[in-house]
Parts: structure tokens; sequence; C-alpha cells
């Protein structure tokens, strides 16, 4: 028996490499990474110990021997053979499989404009050292996109005393997966950090030492930091003649349209219960949807159902949210000692949460929200609207109805 | 090993934790949901996050950040991405006056 080969060793795929041992799988397991390094987590390299950047593993190379997995680092995939089942790597080795998992994962997108080679992206270890390596007290950095990303990079070099600039195209930051009132309060708390807003304004030039924007204005940089969201990386699979639209293409079970190709994490576009399909760029979703193909790979037939939950943390305050906020729910605020907690109704139901508070305060009532959601609950809006009640006392009796 | 006063078996939420500090060291203090208290050390073994923000179910407490779980009673680490234990202290509760015994 061939086994399971995955592309990719970021988050996903090495999730998948170990949750297909958990599942039992006793064929072979291969997993490729094209970076120079054993499979890292993401998240850290945005919070500097001591001014360095964290390289904090997944897990160890003897991890990876004492559980059978063949990792090849610093390789990547040229081209998927689907009809002979194979893949072909960039040192002329040829792997074959039952059953492969693309988690090629994203990649930065690139900005269009004359000078943009002079942006750094922030997406890998060796982006994280190149940024924190130059940007210094009294440094100024300029981050194009007030996103997540951009606006945790932000924090974090305000914390250094670097002097930050964030360039938005759209109005606000923050406008795409954040609730509009905790992206208000962030932007708000940015400002008083003393970072520089420069909204709805696209830009014009990236120079030596500056960004100048369409209405000419310039904004002086040190450093310019491209935060302008990700792209799927699906050139493999697109080049194998899998299914693609915004991202490798999967059922509910994450198989792409050859059955024995699977997909998981950043790169894949999950078949979603209401028609559609839906891309998750988090942490969580690249370990929970590992976790489904490898034991789908292993086989198992189990479809993906997992609630979307994120978190970002920017200067002392961290933001949880869970489930999907859409504008047409019905919003209700619980307000708390030093955070805030919404929730959101749809036709009485409760589909998601959200919540900001200093350190982890609000991670409690998220986690328990997020039983709630799973559970199918439609709780009482003025029990969710009053601090008095605790969300534990909600799920338990739910759970006894 | 010293006996340390913590704090009041009433300061805990039952099914609840709280954060104890001493010495330079911080640990997390649980009360079951039969009024059984125990402690663990403070920082969840996956990265340093304090557990006592976590959310305690029976005797399992979760990692607020990466929902790693750990049984308080033990410190056994029973879901990733945690994969080491919690150090474990021995308590005793006297009229309602939570000690730990730290080394």
């Amino acid at each position: 028996m061939q086994g399971i080969v995955i592309i990719g060793a970021g988050e996903a795929g090495t999730r998948a490499a170990f949750a297909a041992r958990e599942a039992r799988f006793s064929g072979a397991i291969t997993l490729v990474g094209a970076e120079p390094h054993s499979p890292y987590e993401r998240p850290p390299l945005s919070k500097p110990l001591d001014g360095a950047v964290q390289m904090k593993p997944i897990c160890g190379l003897p991890a990876l021997e004492a559980t059978g997995i063949d990792y090849h680092q610093g390789v990547s995939a040229l081209r998927i053979e689907p009809d002979a089942r194979s893949v072909v790597l960039s040192d002329g080795r040829t792997l074959a499989y039952d059953k492969l998992l693309l988690a090629t994962g994203a990649r930065p997108r690139r900005l269009a404009c004359p000078g943009a080679g002079r942006a750094l992206d922030f997406r890998t270890y060796a982006d994280a050292a190149a940024i924190f390596s130059k940007a210094e007290a009294g440094g100024r950095v300029a981050i194009i996109g007030g996103g997540l990303i951009g606006m945790e990079l932000a924090a974090v070099l305000r914390g250094k005393g670097v002097a930050v600039s964030i360039i938005e195209a759209a109005p606000k930051p923050l406008g795409r997966a954040v609730p509009a009132r905790f992206a208000a309060t962030l932007h708000a708390r940015h400002m008083e950090e003393g970072v520089l807003f420069y909204l709805g304004q696209g830009v014009a030039e990236i120079t030596p030492d500056a960004v100048l924007l369409a209405d000419d204005a310039c904004v002086p940089a040190d450093i310019v930091v491209a935060a302008v969201g990700v792209v799927p990386d699906m050139a493999l699979a697109e080049a194998a003649g899998l299914a693609t639209g915004n991202g490798i293409l999967t059922d509910a079970f994450l198989r792409t349209s050859d059955p024995h190709i699977f997909a998981a994490g950043d790169c894949a576009a999950v078949s979603q219960p209401d028609g559609g399909q839906v891309r998750f760029e988090s942490w969580r979703n690249a370990r929970s949807q590992a976790e489904t193909a490898a034991r789908n790979m292993a086989g198992a037939n189990e479809a993906f159902a997992a609630t979307p939950w994120f978190w970002s943390d920017q200067y002392d305050l961290c933001l949880q949210v869970a489930g999907l906020p859409l504008p047409g729910h019905q919003s209700i605020v619980r307000t708390l000692g030093d955070g805030e907690l919404e929730f959101y109704l749809d036709g009485g139901r409760l589909v998601a949460a959200a919540g900001l508070g200093v350190g982890n305060g609000i991670a409690r009532d998220i986690k328990l929200a997020e039983m709630l959601i799973a559970a199918g609950v439609a709780p009482d809006p003025a029990a969710l609207m009053d601090p008095g009640v605790n969300l534990k006392t909600l799920l338990k009796s739910a759970r006894a109805a | 090993m010293t006996w340390v006063p913590a704090c009041k078996l009433d300061d805990i939420e039952q099914e609840g934790a709280i954060r104890f500090d001493h010495g330079g060291r911080t640990y997390a203090l649980y009360r079951g949901p039969d009024d059984s208290v125990y402690c663990t050390a403070g920082l969840c073994t996956h990265e340093a996050i304090h557990l006592a923000d976590g959310l305690v179910m029976d005797f399992e407490v979760e990692c607020p950040k990466h929902s790693g779980a750990f049984d308080y009673r033990t410190g056994e680490a029973l879901r990733l991405p945690a994969c080491e234990n919690l150090k474990i202290y021995p308590v005793e509760v006297i009229d309602g006056e939570i000690r730990v015994a730290l080394s």
C-alpha cells in the first residue's frame, strides 16, 4: 500500500499527519514541506519575545519519527499526476499515493503598484525575522492593509517604540472578519496608542523611504509591510485539473473533485450545508479540517462540521469570534467589567458570538457560547444581555431539556 | 514542602478556577462540581497562557487560547495541542480556608 502523502507542512498538513496515525492508519505517511524548518506554528510569529521572533515547533523531528511520519523538509511538490496517483517533488523524487492531502495554505496577496517589490510580506518565519530585525525603536513602519494581520503587527511594533502608519483602502480597518463594534473599539485603541491611519486610500507607489498615496499624500517609512490578505495556494490543484474557485473546492468530506485527493486548511473552499463553498483562514480551522480529512483518508466518512472560531491579540486586548456574525442577525450586547460580548441570533437561535476584553477575560464565555451554538439553542435575549447570568447555567439547562 | 495559605473556598466559583501567585510563580486553584479543591501549575504546557481564564467543566479545564485540555485532578493532558501534563500540588481545606503545599 502506498499510503498517504501530504503536501504542505504548516498547521493543517502537520496536524493531518498525526491525526491519520491517531485514526489508526498503519500505512506510510509522507509530509512534504517547502520551508527549511521543522513544522512550526505561525501565530507566535507576530509575538516576538525580547525582540526575537519565536520559532515554536508544532512538533520536533523526534515526534515525527516516533509517529512514523516521513518528513521531507525544504522540498516542494512540482506537479500531481492524478492518473498515476503520484506527486513529483522538487528534489527529483516521485511519491505514489493512495490518498493525497493538499494543505498548501495561502500566500500573501501582492501589491501591483510601482515599487511593490520593496514591501515585505508577513507570513513565514523568514518574513517575521526580516521585519523584526529591521524595525527598531524610533524607526518608521508603514503597514499597507488594516486587517487582522496588519493591526496585530502594528500593536507589537508600537510596543517596541516604532512609529506605525496603517494605510487601508476601505473606509474603516478590520472591515472583513471583525464585527463592527469591536472593529471600532480596536481602531480607537490603535489611535490612542499613536498609530496613524490613512483610510480609504489607495497606494500609488512605494519609494525607498515612503509610501505615496493615490491622493498624493506621502507616508514616510523606513520599512513597508504588505498585509493585504492572502490568496489560496492552488497552483498544483489547478495544474492537476481539480475544481477550484476561491480555493480548492471540496465536498463536505473535504474531498476534491478527484476522490483520491483531499484539501484542508487555508487552501480549501469547503461545501456548506446551505450551499456554496467557504474558505477560512484560521489556526483552529486548519487543525479541525486536517483532523476530519485525515480520518476520511484513513477510511472514515465524516462530514466536516465545526463552528468557525478565531482570536486576535492586540495590545492587552484579546478578540475572539465564534460562528459567522452577519449584519442581518439580531445583536445582543452584554457589558462586562473590562470587556464586552456580542451575541448574534438568527430567528431566535444563537448562531455566533464575539467578545473583546483585557487578557483572556472573555475566552470562557466565548467557549460557552460556542457550545450553545453547537447545541442549537435559542436563548432568552434578556439572559444573554444580563452579566449576572452564567452562560454555563444556560448550557446546562439546554442540555437537560 | 511548605503549606501556603491561598484563599477561601468561597473565593472560587463552584466548577470554576482562580489564579494564585506565590513566590514569583503562578498556579491555578480549582473548585470541582463536588466542591473538592485542586491546584495545578498556572500556565498551559503548550504556551504560557493562564489556565484560570479557561472554562472549567466537570474535572476538566480548557486553555482559553488554543483549547488544549487537562484533568485538573491529575494534571493529565487530555486534548491537543497540550501534550505535556501539568504539575499538580496537594491542597487542603480547613474551615473554608485553602492551603497549598508548594515545594
